[in-house]
């Protein structure tokens, strides 16, 4: 994060802070001081006046003097005397005449009659700022941000200080670390103050400043100190500062295995976002395949419903309530059951049309689905264009939040609570509900079903959509991950077959430990070998992985032969 | 010999007959102006039908005789194609645009030297041997641990499907020495002749021919043997197979690397006719398509997968060109239809027309009769 970003931030925070006090705040003695800096014609004395106001540690002034930049800060001469007040108005941007605030005291100016005297911000001559009394503001402020109750305001302040990498900020940060408390705080100023102590050039201070850079795994002062190991590394043996090179090495192999376990973390996390993704869709292949017993090849092209689903749900609710409105934020709690549903539905039409004929040669139902998914694949090409869409996730799904370094996504986190929640329903359906013993029933020995009274078409019919609904709810997730084209479920169904095979068909729990592990060795592996070599390694891994256990990690138990 | 057998030769040598004499003269020894010649393209096309024909084959005795449904029969194809492209590659010698010894990819990746593993492929006969052991070797390998290991049924079709995808990423990794993304193109000679000229294109399609015939003639002298029967027991019931003292594992193995090898030949064939040869051929869903064929055709027939082949890659000429954008939806209706209601496939519809055919002729033989009789009566 650069510094003009870090100010924006920080500005509008202190504003909003001081606004809500109102404009009677500070120690008199200070508010005296910032009058008198508006009332100096020296530029220098009016500088060091304003750099005093520093030591108040009062963030108050931040806000005091942006207005001074903005132009809202005027003087009002009384007639007769030679008085002049510095005051500001109360509410400037209004345009109609406002109550006016004296600097000094902080009290309303009133008038010669005693009344509250009110200005019209256009009708008045602001006090001029020069650049170099703007420049001495913004150090100020950033100074009293280092006060500010806020604590993120404090801790970006910090950091902003330390990383201009100047001796003289050492003394503040110092005074502020003895009373702050906050750790983050802490650990900024910390590294604010080595890594201006390193800026500083005199080698004792650079060394303890590397041991603390070091000692706290400092990210952002890593190119720091792998300048110094650089330079040191490229003189000849005999000029080398060992005891300087030493330090920055320690300090630089410690600030790399930080980073390397923030990249494991990191890619745990995308690692177990991936395996959700495959997970959700896994599970429906699960229930078709490892369960009924089909094969689905069109399994793929319910994720790619799922997606379009999403994606026209997006485009109605926009066109229906406006681009960034009420209706866009909500669309996607809408579209997660109408993904499920159109998804079912399909499912359901196609167990009825083409697989409940296909029960006893299960490799040609391989085959006809097949043949249903080229004609979905180039029915979407045609319908919704060959290229892909964008679906725009709602503004709570954007965004991330930072655990010490590790970019946590809102999406993918989403993802993953939802991938707990659907294994959690799938679960209580299939094992705690009449329906699913009915399909239990049914998949186990449809004959002994059909006996007992169930009537097992419809239940074969539901299990399909089911299964089929649960791809429809994959592909909505996948929509709001990337981008949603024809082929979209074709780069998931070899991976989620495996998923299956490699779990042992028949058992949920198996999909669940498989699509998590397979999810999280690709992500691990990538890195090392790349996106390609780590997805040839897993398929790899899986084939020589069944030699080992050829019913997959849980294979269902069984006095049948086949 | 029985009659089902002579009809069974008397197919092969009409095969024979027509693509080794019949085509070849009417587009060599027949002046171009004649209604009765065949063009280049024309040949070109069916030379290629025939090479799909002859995977079509080698898929049908794993699918169709054996119950093998496997899903990764293009991967044997492209790497026979592959190996074969590697010789025709460096028989482009310097007049590739880069003016190298080196193949122009390889320029263009920046190699200064041809890699280890391309140097034998400067010989034609190496080149050849490595369109057999290539595709055969690694069905041994991936066959020893899929049988091993009982993965059968299903399962053996998608762990296939999985061998093709992870084998069709690698191709399409650049540093994987074989074209990447583009593969093999632009070739110019083989054994010193223009591969384009019609002579050259006119031998390969005889060869294409000649390969399919015999590759007929083996599986029907296959199936005459204990082995043949024995191959069909598995297909029908695996698990008797294997109680009555049979390792069903070196059966099964067996078959498979035959298959790979007639597929990687079938390869071979395909590259000089089409001239190219990419990652695209070992993509999961041409295997597919390849099932298709063999689906439409008739499976466990002899000449069901040509004829599927044949068929279907001429439906596919005709509808890419006059509907493009509904082939696919052509060719997956044609899969959904034909699995539901026409489990046989084309073959099975010959009894039917037989059937039918008898009886017209039965109804043709007695209409004289009848027609005899009724103007007699009448008058």
């Amino acid at each position: 994060m650069n510094l003009s970003n870090v100010i924006r931030l920080i500005f509008p925070a202190i504003i909003l802070l001081g606004a809500s006090h109102g404009f009677s705040q500070g120690a008199p003695e200070a508010r005296k001081k910032l009058s008198d800096a508006v009332l100096e014609p020296d530029l220098e004395k009016q500088k060091a006046l304003v750099r005093s106001l520093g030591e108040t540690g009062d963030d108050y002034f931040a806000v005091l003097f942006e207005k001074w930049k903005l132009g809202e800060v005027f003087i009002h001469e009384r007639e007769g005397t030679a008085e002049r007040i510095p005051f500001v108005l109360e509410n400037a941007e209004s345009g109609e005449p406002s109550p006016a605030i004296r600097i000094d005291t902080g009290a309303q100016l009133l008038g010669g009659d005693g009344k509250a005297m009110t200005f019209k911000a256009g009708d008045l001559k602001p006090v001029d700022t020069t650049r170099g009394l703007r420049a001495e503001m913004k150090n100020t402020a950033d100074l009293l941000a280092l006060g500010s109750k806020d604590v993120s305001v404090r801790a970006q302040s910090a950091a902003t200080i330390g990383m201009m990498r100047k001796s003289a900020n050492i003394e503040v940060l110092e005074k502020r670390l003895e009373v702050e408390s906050d750790k983050k705080v802490i650990k900024n100023l910390r590294e604010g103050i080595a890594v201006s102590r390193l800026a500083s050039g005199d080698r004792e201070q650079m060394i303890i400043a590397l041991k603390e850079l070091g000692e706290i795994c400092s990210v952002n002062g890593r190119d720091d100190v792998l300048a110094i190991v650089r330079a040191e590394g490229a003189k000849p043996e005999s000029q080398q500062d060992k005891e300087l090179y030493a330090a920055a090495r320690i300090a630089i192999t410690s600030i790399d295995n930080y980073l390397k376990l923030v990249d494991i973390a990191g890619t745990a996390f995308r690692g177990l976002s991936l395996g959700s993704v495959l997970l959700i869709v896994a599970l429906g292949l699960a229930i078709t395949f490892g369960l009924m017993g089909v094969i689905n090849m069109a399994h793929g092209e319910m994720i790619a419903i799922g997606a379009y689903a999403t994606y026209l749900t997006e485009k109605w609710m926009t066109a229906a309530f406006g681009a960034d409105g009420f209706g866009f934020e909500i669309y996607f709690i809408i579209a997660i059951p109408f993904a499920f549903l159109s998804a079912a539905a399909f499912g359901a039409l196609l167990e009825r049309g083409i697989i409940q004929f296909l029960y006893k040669r299960p490799l040609e139902s391989l085959l006809a689905t097949w043949g249903v998914s080229l004609i979905i694949q180039q029915s979407f090409r045609l319908i919704f264009g060959a290229s892909n869409r964008q679906v725009n996730s709602p503004s709570w799904m954007m965004g991330s939040f930072e655990v010490a370094e590790v970019t946590l996504g809102f999406n993918r986190l989403f993802v993953i609570l939802f991938a707990i929640l659907i294994v959690f329903g799938t679960w209580l359906l299939m094992t705690k509900t009449p329906v699913g013993l009915c399909i239990r029933s049914v998949m186990q020995n449809p004959q002994m079903a059909a006996c007992m009274g169930i009537r097992i078409s419809r239940v074969r019919m539901l299990t399909f959509a089911f299964g089929s609904g649960l791809a429809g709810l994959a592909g909505a997730f996948l929509s709001q991950i990337g981008n949603v084209g024809p082929a979209l479920g074709q780069s998931y169904i070899v991976d989620s077959f495996m998923v299956v095979v490699a779990g042992g068909a028949g058992n949920l729990i198996g999909t669940v430990v498989s699509a998590l592990t397979i999810g999280l060795f690709d992500q691990v592996l990538q890195p090392f070998v790349g996106p390609v070599m780590g997805k040839v390694s897993v398929l790899v891994a899986i084939i020589l992985f069944l030699q080992w256990r050829p019913g997959g990690l849980f294979p269902t138990k069984s006095r049948s032969l086949d | 010999m029985n009659q089902k057998d002579k009809i069974q030769f008397a197919g092969m040598g009409a095969l024979i007959l027509i693509t080794v004499f019949i085509i070849p003269l009417l587009n060599g020894a027949v002046s171009s102006d004649s209604w009765m010649h065949i063009p280049s393209y024309q040949m070109n096309l069916w030379g290629k039908y025939l090479a799909y024909a002859i995977l079509a084959v080698s898929l049908n005795l794993l699918w169709g005789y054996t119950g093998l449904l496997c899903l990764g029969q293009c991967l044997f194809f492209g790497l026979g194609a592959y190996a074969f492209g590697m010789h025709l590659m460096l028989m482009i010698g310097e007049q590739g645009a880069y003016k190298s010894v080196l193949p122009d990819f390889m320029v263009f990746l920046g190699y200064t030297e041809l890699p280890a593993h391309w140097k034998p492929f400067y010989s034609f006969w190496f080149a050849s041997g490595a369109v057999l052991w290539v595709p055969g070797l690694v069905a041994l390998i991936f066959g020893f641990l899929a049988f091993r290991s009982r993965i059968r049924g299903v399962y053996f079709s998608i762990i296939t499907q999985a061998l093709t995808y992870a084998a069709c990423l690698l191709f399409y990794r650049n540093d994987f020495t074989f074209g990447g993304n583009n593969g093999f193109t632009d070739f110019k000679t083989l054994l010193g002749i223009p591969i384009n000229s019609d002579m050259m294109q006119r031998s390969l399609f005889i060869s294409s021919g000649i390969v399919l015939t015999l590759c007929l003639l083996f599986c029907w002298w296959l199936l005459q043997t204990k082995y043949g029967k024995v191959q069909r027991a598995i297909r029908d019931s695996e698990n008797r197979v294997l109680f009555s003292g049979y390792s069903t594992t070196s059966y099964k193995l067996f078959i498979f690397v035959v298959a790979a090898i007639m597929a990687g030949i079938a390869g071979s064939l395909y590259v000089p006719q089409v001239g190219i040869v990419n990652p695209e051929e070992i993509q999961p869903y041409k295997s597919l398509e390849v099932v298709v064929w063999v689906a439409v055709g008739g499976r466990a027939t002899l000449w069901g997968p040509v004829v599927g082949a044949i068929f279907v890659n001429a439906l596919k000429s005709w509808a890419t060109y006059h509907y493009p954008e509904f082939w696919i939806i052509i060719l997956g209706a044609l899969f959904a239809l034909c699995v539901l209601f026409l489990p046989g496939g084309i073959a099975s519809l010959l009894p039917v027309v037989k059937a039918k055919a008898s009886q017209f002729v039965a109804k043709f033989k007695g209409r004289p009769l009848a027609a005899a009789e009724g103007p007699g009566e009448s008058a």
